[in-house]
């Protein structure tokens, strides 16, 4: 590289701080802007308008302003983001629309059980540092493919790391696609359809031109937005209450709360000891067992997602790809240690607001949800208060007072409903969709470009014409990333009804493909090529075949493979009571059937649900490429030489890169 | 050093080895031990914040541990990759 290019980026990097600082500055300034505009009579529309549009002009901006023509530059960022500043990158990467709006919903939903979600999405962290990530960093690989064939003797291996990433990523993607649709569509009040595709237009903006480069600098004012997106109504609502700024300690008040309403609840008849979850009591939702079991495989998957691998391809040290996985989860931190607040206070406002109160005294904020049909009560949309007073009229020996059996709230509503419910401006509510926003578009790009660089950079030029020209190499990746991410909008806007459980197959997928031959390759030298694919093969097959069986082929697994019906957590009893009769019936053996179907999701082995089906393909992984391993010859003088210097921070990367 | 540098190499490992398993058994118990005692737990009310202990280590508890032990886990490797002189230039 030119020594003009490296001082000129020396000095870029040197500003990075007075650069993001001046953004955030001028993002709160923009708050406040609009705060006033709220004041002076702009009407709401135009609010949600101004702040979706100009969050993503900044995006875009700054994708175009990044753009490169350099291959180095295009797939790690030139390896030069430092330690800090690509944790936050990654944070982006990481947290999801699922994280932004949809976790506190889950714990809303299912008190202490949907904690494993919490868990399970943060302490993977500390596998990708003391296993993996490091290592494929002195490794000196644009994509996690490039290790794989490297380490297990060419192009099969690379073949079956590029069908896993594309399986993982590509699922993850749509659902990310959906998540500005979401929000796009409520807050802007568009088409679903058209919707999805404007949120596309936001990521192809970002990602086209500058590759990783341009990624990793929309991600990290990505992440300013939607960390301050996420956190100002809460913080004001913990001030508001308990007088202290902090609502991660104060929740804990709300849900002593709680726990005291529930009780009041139970004796005074608003609800049953079937319909009441406890907040704080475990293992009611999951069993035990399934709540370690998904809890594990989120662990691992996060250390087996190429798309967060690469992620710690772009630093300039090993030391600081350490020091960055540590920065990462400590950003991803401050949300998740948050979002069980937003569950606890929004709880307990429904507890001691909308619970107990009569039909016609219910506090008005929910009606602008009934109206979208997120909150129902007596089984109706609660559009107003004459509508839901009709229909729990219909309800035989209806109180006339909400009950909590009465009352179904959907869980994307809890985050974007707190700023309403704690009285705040409109502007907040504005703040809130453009953190969710930036949330689902930074993962999407980081999503694109993981699939686009696996099919430009491993399958284009590695596999089918090692001699392609810088240029064409590039145009192949970005004409590449726009197909992917269109085919990834199509499918969105179909709205597939599994596209919540599709992230957590992604993760299990991941991890039942690449964890064992990623860990193995670096911590067993013996692991031979023959063995690694072996255990590739069985790991994620195995897993593939229990997810696609047990929701898409029950019927057969139960006549063919042993399975049997899972248990519900709360009661002990099998999901399907009569497993004879449910054969028995028409529609047993149907193929590729809806949720409703009596048997989709509800069997297979040992009761395991299928989101942990990683679990299953991770040992028969280790164990496959243990005795396939052993079998064989031991792997070349060579390649454990390789080896020995991955293990060593050192010295010169092992794969060198012709730029 | 006198040792050669193979022999260096190995007792690098070793001991990078020995810390992996260290921070792995740490993992292990803030990750999935101390939660299989949610219900003993949550009888133990921390005082002043009110929360139940095993909701507590669930919601925060773990998640604390785990980012603090990240930021341990770099200075210690770095430490003994620089202890058997296979660091890089700072």
């Amino acid at each position: 590289m030119a020594t003009q290019t490296s001082a000129a980026s020396s000095d870029f990097i040197k500003n990075l701080g007075r650069m993001y600082g001046t953004y955030t500055g001028s993002f709160v300034a923009f708050i406040i802007l609009l705060a006033i505009f709220e004041q002076v009579g702009v009407p709401n529309r135009v609010l949600g308008y101004l702040f979706v549009g100009f969050t993503i002009l900044v995006y875009a901006v700054i994708g175009v302003m990044t753009r490169t023509a350099q291959i180095s530059e295009y797939y790690v960022a030139g390896r030069r983001v430092p330690a800090f500043y690509n944790g936050m990158a990654t944070g982006a990467d990481w947290m999801s629309a699922a994280s932004f709006v949809g976790m506190a919903g889950t714990l809303f939903l299912l008190g202490y059980d949907g904690l494993t979600w919490v868990l399970g999405w943060t302490g993977g962290y500390v596998l990708v540092s003391i296993l993996i990530g490091p290592y494929l960093r002195k490794f000196g690989a644009y994509t996690v493919p490039d290790f794989m064939s490297f380490r297990f003797g060419g192009n099969l291996a690379r073949g079956i790391a590029v069908i896993v990433l594309v399986c993982c990523s590509f699922t993850y993607v749509t659902a990310q696609v959906y998540g500005t649709g979401i929000i796009a569509s409520r807050f802007l009040g568009m088409p679903f359809e058209i919707a999805v595709f404007a949120g596309l237009a936001g990521i192809l903006l970002c990602s086209m031109l500058g590759g990783m480069r341009a990624v990793t600098w929309t991600q990290i004012a990505q992440y300013i937005v939607l960390i301050i997106a996420y956190l100002t109504p809460i913080v004001i609502l913990s001030t508001k209450h308990y007088g202290i700024p902090i609502p991660e300690l104060t929740y804990g008040r709300a849900i002593a709360e709680i726990t005291l309403r529930e009780q009041q609840l139970l004796q005074t008849g608003l609800t049953t000891a079937a319909a009441l979850k406890p907040h704080i009591q475990p293992f009611i939702n999951y069993s035990p067992f399934n709540f370690f079991a998904i809890m594990f495989c989120m662990m691992v998957g996060t250390a087996s997602l190429p798309h967060i691998l690469m992620r710690y391809f772009t630093t300039p040290t090993v030391r600081e790809a350490r020091q960055s996985v540590a920065w990462s989860l400590f950003f991803i931190f401050l949300l998740y240690f948050s979002a069980p607040a937003y569950a606890a206070f929004s709880k307990l406002e429904v507890y001691t607001n909308i619970i107990g109160r009569d039909l016609t005294q219910v506090r008005p904020w929910l009606f602008q949800w009934g109206e979208l049909g997120l909150i129902q009560i007596c089984g109706k949309n609660a559009v107003n208060i004459d509508a839901i007073v009709a229909a729990c009229k219909a309800v035989a020996g209806h109180p006339g007072v909400v009950r909590l059996q009465d009352f179904v709230i959907n869980t994307d509503v809890i985050v974007l409903s707190t700023p309403e419910i704690a009285g705040l401006p409109y502007v907040i509510s504005g703040l809130v969709a453009a953190g969710g926003l930036a949330a689902a578009l930074s993962t999407a790009d980081g999503l694109l470009l993981a699939i686009a660089n696996a099919l430009s950079h491993d399958v284009y030029y590695k596999m089918l014409d090692p001699n392609a020209p810088t240029i064409r190499r590039l145009t192949v990746a970005r004409v590449l990333l726009f197909f992917v991410a269109v085919a990834a909008a199509a499918t969105a806007a179909t709205k597939p009804g599994d596209i919540l459980a599709m992230v957590g197959w992604a993760f299990s997928l991941a991890m039942a493909g690449n964890f064992p031959a990623l860990v193995m390759g670096i911590w067993w030298k013996r692991t031979t090529a023959a063995g690694a694919v072996a255990g590739m093969i069985a790991g994620f097959g195995l897993c593939l075949f229990y997810l696609l069986v047990t929701r898409y082929f029950p019927g057969y697994g139960v006549k063919y493979f042993g399975m049997s019906s899972l248990y519900s957590a709360a009661t002990g009893a099998p999901l399907v009571a009569d497993m004879a009769k449910a054969m028995a019936a028409p529609n047993a053996m149907e193929i590729w059937p809806t949720l409703a179907h009596p048997l989709a999701n509800k069997v297979g082995w040992f009761d395991l649900n299928n989101i942990a089906c990683g679990l299953l393909g991770v040992p028969v992984g280790f164990a496959t490429i243990i005795i396939v391993s052993l079998l064989g010859k031991e792997p070349s003088r060579e390649m454990q030489a390789y080896v020995d210097e991955i293990r060593k921070p050192r010295g010169r990367t092992v794969l060198e890169e012709k730029t | 050093m006198a040792q050669s540098s193979s022999s260096r190499d190995e007792a690098h490992w070793q001991a990078t080895t020995r810390l992996m398993f260290t921070h792995l058994g740490v993992w292990v118990f803030f990750g999935y031990i101390i939660h299989m005692f949610v219900k003993p737990l949550n009888n133990i009310i921390i005082p002043i914040l009110e929360f139940p202990l095993g909701f507590y280590m669930a919601a925060q508890g773990s998640l604390i541990v785990f980012v603090v032990m990240l930021f341990m886990f770099a200075k210690q490797q770095d430490r003994i990759d620089r202890q058997f002189g296979v660091a890089e230039d700072d």
